[in-house]
């Protein structure tokens, strides 16, 4: 499906802007969006690789294992395909942990890594593993609590309170998360 | 609220490097081994970063979704919703830095304590760009085949929009 819609955007996109007469900002935007694409790879870049040696350190301890185990009556239940000491767990739970503080850039390392040992476990190396679709609807869903980048924009344009948006992005998004959980228990139970 | 979330990263970094120490692990050792294998993770996400990038430039700078909602125009205005929010909504799964500076501009025209303003600051609170998720960890493991992760997640955002809308309208 990623496929399907990476064609669909380029081919709308070109067909688009050379019916409407856009040719040079076309230009533009093929020459440039690599450029844009780099800067992006630079900006994960620093985070990926401090904070995956971070968490190698932890998982080396025994402290990743630890954190998995706290989480694992609830886990278990989202992800019953993957094994009771599943390394997996311990990244997945650091990962929502992080996204939930607000702290996106630092979840993207634990979710990298999160899906490096649940595609170890994987019996098709090309396939998505229902534990990796669980995992990364639960992620698009955003659990966010605390929306740091939002409250700091509404400060910056004299919110009378910037964080009173708090309350409505959780009830939204349980009800996203929710509603996407639901739709991938019913989808994995069709499958088998 | 904030000053919590600042002090999460310093907390979880000392007590990460203190456990091992503990433990007696060779933290330098094991944070070089880390480091390298994130930079190998770098490595592989790279194109999947670059190739949705490219797309998603080329697909919302030829100004198709500004022509889509200028047709959805009279039948919102019928409605009474706000046009502003629709772009951002439709734009929020794609790309995060788009959505982003939509929100930026409903702050500036509308201000951040207007309906318009609460719903957009909802909506960029409670979805993650879902297209831009699926690309860097399935890149970063080389899957191909994604089964019914995309529709499932573009479900997720479309019922948070709902959502968003609902509880704006409740809460404020």
């Amino acid at each position: 499906m990623i496929n399907k819609l990476w064609g669909f955007f380029i081919i709308v996109g070109i067909v688009f802007s050379l019916i409407m007469g856009n040719i040079s900002s076309l230009n533009d935007t093929i020459l440039t969006s690599a450029t844009s694409g780099v800067n992006m790879v630079l900006d994960l870049l620093p985070i990926i690789v401090l904070w995956c040696g971070i968490m190698q350190i932890a998982e080396k301890s025994g402290l990743l294992d630890k954190i998995g185990k706290v989480m694992r009556p609830l886990l278990s239940k989202l992800f019953p395909s993957l094994k009771k000491d599943s390394k997996a767990l311990g990244y997945i739970t650091s990962n929502i942990a992080a996204n939930m503080m607000g702290l996106g850039s630092a979840a993207t390392p634990f979710g990298l890594k999160a899906m490096e040992e649940m595609q170890k476990e994987n019996k098709n190396k090309e396939e998505a593993s229902d534990a990796m679709i669980t995992f990364l609807v639960l992620n698009t869903s955003g659990v966010t609590i605390i929306p740091t980048t939002v409250i700091a924009l509404r400060l910056m344009y004299h919110s009378q309170n910037p964080e009173e948006i708090i309350l409505s992005a959780i009830l939204a998004t349980i009800c996203a998360s929710i509603a996407g959980l639901t739709l991938d228990y019913f989808r994995r139970r069709k499958r088998k | 609220m904030n000053s919590i979330s600042k002090l999460m990263i310093p907390l979880f970094v000392l007590f990460v490097i203190f456990y091992g120490y503990k433990k007696k692990i060779k933290i330098y050792d094991e944070f070089l081994e880390g480091a390298k294998n994130g930079l190998i993770t770098v490595f592989h996400i790279f194109p999947s970063i670059l190739a949705m990038v490219f797309a998603i430039h080329i697909f919302l700078n030829s100004g198709i979704l500004d022509a889509f909602f200028k047709l959805l125009l009279p039948f919102f205005n019928r409605l009474n919703l706000p046009i502003e929010i629709l772009p951002m909504a439709f734009v929020r799964p794609i790309s995060g830095t788009a959505s982003l500076a939509i929100m930026n501009d409903i702050f500036k025209n509308f201000g951040p304590d207007s309906f318009v303003g609460r719903l957009a600051s909802t909506l960029q609170g409670c979805t993650d760009t879902t297209i831009y998720v699926l690309a860097l960890y399935f890149g970063s493991i080389k899957i191909n085949k994604t089964r019914y992760a995309l529709s499932t997640g573009l479900f997720a955002d479309l019922i948070g929009i709902l959502a968003s809308f609902l509880f704006v309208h409740l809460l404020f």
